[in-house]
C-alpha cells in the first residue's frame, strides 16, 4: 500500500458571496456584488490592510481565500516554508478588459496605472506573499479548468524537492463578476488527516 | 482655492481608493507620501493622470512632481496657476 507523506490539512471555497472552510460556511455576504461582498468580509474580519482596497477583483479573491487558509497557520515571518500554487482559466482578463476600456478612445486616453499593474494574473501571488511575508516558491498556471493532475504533480514536486514544507494550492477564477476560489493546504501528513491524493482533491473540490 | 482643495481631496480619495478616509481627515498640509497618507509610487502615477485628465496639466519632469505632490495645499496651488480645464 502506498504511503502518503502529505495531507490536505484544510480547504476553503469562496463563491456566491459565501466563504466556506472545511465545508462549513464561515461568512455570507449579500448576494450579487463581489466588491460589496469583499468589503463586507474585510470589515467583518477586522482586517487592517488598506492596500486591499487598491487590489483588483482577482487579487481580492485570492486574498480572501488565502486569508481563510493562513489565518490560523503559525509560522515565522518572513517565511520560505509555504509555497503558493495558483491557477485559473481567465488569467487577468477581467482587469485586462478594464485597462482596454481606458485606452480605446483616442480623445480620452487615460490608462490607469493602478489598473495596469494588475494586468498579470500572478500579481495576486505577490499580494498574498506580501501580506503574509512569504518569500517562497510561487507558480501560477493558466488552464481551461481546474487541473487536478497538474496541481497534484506540482505540489508533490515542490514538497519532495524540499522547496517548501507546505503548499497553498488554489483555483482563483474571476471574470466579469463570476468567480470561484477553491484552495487547500498540502502539509506533512498527520494521523487522521485527509491524504494528499488526486482522488481526495477531486472529492473535496466537488463538494 | 478652498473649493479646489475640497474637490481635490474628494478626487484623491476616490481615485486612490482610500477606504475609511474622509475629506475631513485630510489636512491641507498633510504630507501625501511617507508618514502622511502613506501613498506609494503607483499612487503618484495616478495623481499625474488625475492632473492631466481633470485639469489639463501634463507633468513630465519627476522633480517637478516631488514638490507639487507634497500636500493638497501644494497641489491646489499648482493646479490653480496652471490648469487648462
Amino acid at each position: 500500500m502506498e504511503q502518503h507523506k502529505y495531507s490536505i490539512s484544510k480547504w476553503c471555497t469562496v463563491s456566491d458571496e459565501t466563504v466556506s472552510r472545511l465545508d462549513q460556511v464561515v461568512f455570507e455576504g449579500e448576494k450579487g456584488d463581489f466588491a460589496a461582498f469583499a468589503k463586507a468580509y474585510y470589515k467583518a474580519n477586522e482586517i487592517d490592510y488598506p492596500k486591499f482596497f487598491k487590489m483588483d477583483a482577482l487579487s481580492k479573491l485570492a486574498f480572501i481565500g488565502s486569508e481563510c487558509l493562513l489565518m490560523d497557520e503559525e509560522f515565522e515571518k518572513p517565511s520560505s516554508d509555504i509555497a503558493l500554487l495558483f491557477s485559473n482559466a481567465s488569467s487577468s482578463l477581467d482587469t485586462d478588459l478594464k485597462h482596454c476600456e481606458s485606452i480605446v478612445e483616442k480623445e480620452s486616453f487615460y490608462p490607469s496605472p493602478a489598473v495596469f499593474v494588475y494586468t498579470l494574473a500572478n500579481i495576486c501571488l505577490a499580494e498574498v506573499s506580501i501580506k503574509h511575508k512569504l518569500q517562497s516558491e510561487n507558480t501560477f498556471f493558466v488552464s481551461p479548468r481546474f487541473d487536478i493532475d497538474l496541481m497534484y504533480a506540482q505540489a508533490s514536486y515542490i514538497l519532495e524537492t524540499n522547496r517548501a514544507k507546505q503548499v497553498l494550492c488554489a483555483w482563483v477564477e474571476y471574470l466579469e463578476g463570476t468567480y470561484q476560489f477553491f484552495g487547500y493546504m498540502v502539509s506533512p501528513y498527520k494521523q487522521g488527516e485527509v491524504e494528499h491524493t488526486r482522488e481526495n482533491i477531486k472529492n473535496i473540490y466537488k463538494r | 482655492m478652498e473649493d479646489l482643495k475640497i474637490e481635490l481631496k474628494g478626487k484623491i480619495i476616490e481615485v486612490l481608493n482610500l477606504e475609511d478616509i474622509t475629506i475631513e481627515d485630510i489636512q491641507d498640509n498633510d504630507p501625501l507620501f511617507g508618514d502622511g497618507l502613506g501613498l506609494d509610487s503607483i499612487d503618484a502615477l495616478e495623481l499625474i493622470v488625475l492632473m492631466d485628465k481633470d485639469y489639463g496639466i501634463k507633468l513630465s519632469d519627476p522633480k517637478e512632481g516631488r514638490s507639487i505632490f507634497q500636500s493638497v495645499e501644494t497641489m491646489a496651488t499648482y493646479i490653480a496657476a496652471n490648469r487648462t480645464k
